[in-house]
Formats: C-alpha cells, sequence, structure tokens
C-alpha cells in the first residue's frame, strides 16, 4: 500500500454568501487509499468534497480560501483551469444519473469531449471501463440500447464506468450507495475495494458500516470543522474526542 | 355510500362531455372543411397556379409562399430564440436586471396581436428598409411574432433538463458549452420542437400582418424580395371578394391537411427523441 499524499487540504475554508460552511480544514489523503468523510447532515463534509474537484463554484455566491493540493499542484491557483482539474478528478454523485442515450455513448462521453474520435479506440475504452465497472457482461448484448432502461444499481456502476472512462487519478463519491438497495450496495463496495488498486478514493457517506466496511481512513465532520481524522481501524475502535465517540456510538446525527 | 356513488357518476359523465365536445367540434369543422373541400381538391388544384384571380386554377404558388415564408420566418427565430433561451437559463445571473428585462419583453410580444406586428413590419421592412412588399419583409415580421413563443417554450424546456445532467457533465471535465451542446440542448429539444411546431401553425394560419408585409401577389416567387401570397390570405381574399367559395373551402382543405401532416411529423420526431430520454 502506497502512502504517499495524494490530496493535501490547507486552512480550506468556504462560504456561501454570508454563511461559512468549512472551517480552516486540513487534511492528507493518501494515495490509493480509500478515505471516508462521515458526520451529520449539513457538517460541511460534501462542501469538502465538492472542492476537490471546484464543483462548488458552480452555485452562484460561493467563495473559497486556503488551498488544496493535488500531487503539490495548488488547485486554486490562477492558472489552473476547472475544467482540466475535472478529468483528473471524477465524481459519483447521490442519485445515479445516466444521459438520455446509449450505454456506450453514456461511457463514451467523456473520452469524446477530450478528443477521442477513433471508433476502435472508444469500444476497447468502453469495454474496458464498463469491465473495470464490474458491469460489462450485464450489458454487452445491449450496449446500444437505452441507459435509461437499466436497474438502480447498474445505474451507478454505469456512471463509475463513465467516469472510469475519463482515466482520473482520484474519484470522489457523494453518498454513492444512498439511493441503493442491499444487494447493489453490496456491489458498490466491492467495486470500490478493487478500484483502490489503482485510485484514489474519497467517500462521503451517512451510513457509518459503510466507511467502517470500505474505508483505509476516516475523517469525522461537525458544523463545518474537521473533528478528528484518523485510520478507520483507529477511528472506530479509539475515538479520541468525545464528539466523534457520540457519534460514531449514535448518540447524535 | 350511494350517494358518493352516484355523484361520483355526475362527475365522470360532466368530464366526459366537456371532452366529447371537443372531439365534437374537431369533427364537425374538418368534416365541413372536408366535404366542401373535397370536391374542388385533387392533384392539378395542388400542382397549378391560379388563374383569373383564382376563380379558375389551383394554389400551387400560394402554396410555395406559405412554405418559403414560414422557412424565412423559422430561419430568423429559431436561432435567435433557441440563443436567447440559452442565455437567459445558462449563462445570464437569474436576478441580472438585463435577464428581467429580457424576460419582461418576451412575455409582453408574446400577447401583443399579430396586426400590429403587422403594421410595424409594413413601416419599417416594407417602407423604411424599402425591401417591399417581400418574402424577406414578410419572414421578418413573422420572425418577430413567433419569437416570444419560441424563446418561452426552448426556455422552459431547458429549465426542465435535470440539474444533475449538467452537475455529470462538468464533474467529468466536459466545458460548459460542451455541455449545453452535448446534453442540455439534446434533452431539451422535444420541448424546443414542441415551440417551433406551434410557431409554424401561427404563421400557416396568419393574414392580416402578412398581407401587409408580403403582399397578396400570386405570381410563382423568383426571390426573396418578390411578393408572394400565403395560402391563408388566399382563402381570405377568396371569400371575402366573393371570388369562389368552393375554392376557399379547397384551399382551407389543404391548409387544414397541412397541419395535421406537420403535426403528425412533428409527432414522429418527438417520438423518435423521447425514445433515448425513456
Amino acid at each position: 500500500m502506497a502512502n504517499d499524499v495524494k490530496i493535501k487540504s490547507t486552512d480550506l475554508k468556504v462560504f456561501y454568501h454570508d454563511f461559512q460552511a468549512l472551517y480552516e480544514i486540513n487534511m492528507e489523503i493518501k494515495e490509493n487509499n480509500v478515505t471516508a468523510l462521515i458526520g451529520p447532515s449539513g457538517c460541511g463534509k460534501s462542501t469538502f468534497l465538492r472542492s476537490i474537484n471546484r464543483l462548488n463554484e458552480l452555485i452562484e455566491g460561493t467563495s473559497t480560501k486556503g488551498q488544496i493540493y493535488i500531487d503539490e499542484i495548488p488547485l486554486y491557483d490562477k492558472d489552473i483551469d476547472p475544467v482540466n482539474l475535472r478529468k483528473n478528478v471524477g465524481m459519483v454523485f447521490q442519485q445515479p444519473s445516466v444521459f438520455p442515450m446509449s450505454i456506450y455513448d453514456n461511457v463514451a462521453y467523456g473520452p469524446r469531449i477530450h478528443g477521442v474520435k477513433d471508433k476502435a479506440i472508444l469500444d476497447e475504452i468502453v469495454e474496458k471501463s464498463l469491465k473495470a465497472a464490474n458491469l460489462w457482461n450485464e450489458v454487452k448484448d445491449r450496449i446500444k440500447s437505452p441507459a435509461t432502461g437499466m436497474s438502480g444499481g447498474q445505474r451507478q456502476r454505469l456512471v463509475m464506468a463513465r467516469v472510469l472512462a475519463v482515466e482520473p487519478q482520484v474519484i470522489l463519491m457523494d453518498e454513492p450507495a444512498s439511493a441503493l438497495d442491499p444487494i447493489s450496495t453490496a456491489k458498490l463496495e466491492e467495486l470500490i475495494s478493487e478500484l483502490k488498486n489503482s485510485y484514489t478514493i474519497v467517500i462521503v457517506t451517512h451510513n457509518m458500516q459503510q466507511a467502517a466496511r470500505v474505508s483505509d481512513y476516516t475523517g469525522f465532520f461537525l458544523n463545518g470543522a474537521l473533528v478528528e481524522f484518523n485510520r478507520t481501524d483507529e477511528l472506530f475502535v479509539n475515538p479520541r474526542d468525545k464528539r466523534t465517540e457520540d457519534y460514531i456510538t449514535g448518540r447524535f446525527g | 355510500m350511494k350517494a358518493t356513488n352516484r355523484l361520483e357518476k355526475i362527475i365522470n359523465l360532466c368530464f366526459w362531455l366537456s371532452a366529447s365536445v371537443i372531439a365534437g367540434i374537431f369533427i364537425i369543422i374538418i368534416g365541413y372543411i372536408a366535404v366542401k373541400g373535397f370536391s374542388v381538391v385533387n392533384l392539378d388544384f395542388i400542382f397549378t397556379a391560379p388563374t383569373r384571380a383564382g376563380k379558375e386554377g389551383g394554389i400551387s404558388t400560394t402554396i410555395i409562399g406559405t412554405v418559403y415564408l414560414t422557412a424565412v420566418a423559422l430561419l430568423f427565430a429559431v436561432p435567435l430564440g433557441v440563443s436567447t433561451a440559452i442565455y437567459l437559463e445558462e449563462y445570464a445571473r437569474r436576478k441580472s436586471r438585463f435577464a428581467r428585462l429580457v424576460n419582461l419583453t418576451a412575455e409582453t410580444l408574446a400577447g401583443i396581436p399579430s396586426i400590429i406586428f403587422g403594421l410595424f413590419g409594413f413601416v419599417f421592412f416594407v417602407i423604411f428598409l424599402n425591401l417591399g412588399w417581400s418574402i424577406l419583409s414578410g419572414g421578418m415580421t413573422l420572425a418577430i411574432m413567433i419569437l416570444p413563443t419560441i424563446t418561452r417554450t426552448a426556455q422552459e424546456a431547458i429549465l426542465n433538463v435535470p440539474h444533475e445532467y449538467r452537475e455529470n457533465s462538468l464533474a467529468l471535465g466536459a466545458s460548459k458549452w460542451q455541455t449545453i451542446s452535448k446534453i442540455t440542448i439534446p434533452s431539451a429539444a422535444p420541448g424546443i420542437i414542441t415551440g417551433i411546431i406551434l410557431s409554424i401553425g401561427r404563421v400557416v394560419g396568419e393574414t392580416a400582418a402578412i398581407i401587409l408585409t408580403a403582399g397578396s401577389s400570386l405570381g410563382m416567387p423568383l426571390s426573396l424580395s418578390d411578393p408572394v401570397r400565403t395560402m391563408a390570405v388566399h382563402l381570405y381574399i377568396l371569400a371575402l371578394e366573393g371570388i369562389s367559395l368552393e375554392r376557399a373551402f379547397g384551399t382551407a382543405f389543404v391548409i387544414v391537411i397541412l397541419i395535421i401532416i406537420i403535426n403528425y411529423m412533428a409527432h414522429l420526431s418527438l417520438r423518435r427523441l423521447s425514445h433515448l430520454s425513456s
């Protein structure tokens, strides 16, 4: 297991107009690991996740202070183009939102906008990505049919394949299993464990058992602050902060 | 229990009656036009030019005139209207003064009677720009007339595209324009097309504004600066001047058939588009 720092956040603060959503977040996320972000609703964990691919700035009135580095490149520098950044930092959302086009076109969407035109190369990328997302065997015979006809669990894996097709280094997941049934959730968690060999994964989850199952590191957020950040086994067995203990033992949340 | 049951039946009947009145009106009008018009409509009527002010011959030049005017109007109005809708929904800040002004203008324009546009087109295009009674003057006047409809329906359609599509596209590293052109517009296409169809219906049915700006010449138009007569204008003149009521009904019949064909084609293209999204 690699132990290099992939993402580093220093004194990150995010505001929505006058409301401060994040307070001086300092965090080091390790390469080829799964890092889970937990905490009650509105604690800032999703805001933090969305600041890693600069998606927050799409919302009018958002401002960010401090810095996030990926491979020591400062993301909030003036010369960083967020469009290029998002090519390297993929994201999976809570609702598996497939585009109203075929399964093939969904997966090929990213490569196509990044300039891949050759059909043979696209075919190869689509197959590879669907295989990596454990979806190939289920859809290989109807790859040209509309993606909207798929089940929720398949859709979430299609969204994964669509992200993988862009070949990002980091994958952000914002409660990816909250709309899924238990079997689809199990499949998704299995997939996350497979993918961490090649990607750095940051996952926001409401489900503490899920965080404990899939992650190597866990950060606990509360009221916009990072209360505790540690190895997952440490944090769940031996929380250092009283508030972390209260949350993971279900006293609030 | 019994009382509510009877009430339900009465309510059901009321709604059934309203629905049948609509169907009845439609059948009576179409039937009447078909019966009256059918005797004059044949291939000759469609493919030959009118002679003796429409007393004899067919309506070929007015069909061509209708097609040209509609095409010119759409050519101006669709790009302008859809671009405005994209600007308002995707680029403008929602509360900006300019966006509110454009919205208000579009709303107001939608409620203005077509004859006002005709009068404006007559003064501005025909006289001031010296374009004369022509396809160009008429087409641009009609474009202004349908612009609000096209803009509003396109705005509505773009607004209805799920926000998640845009987020997902941007998160994959697509630029804003790539997201709009590859995701938002295709997803909004069925709604945009609906607005275009409504507009075609208005252009095909328009008379007053067209007489003022495109004239009512029965000749075959050879360029954009030639005057034309549309089928609706022809029908109006045939009936008003007592030239031939029979031929007025024949023209009406062709208009109705054309509208039905356009609606059907639109329906097909909508089905093909929504096939992708359902």
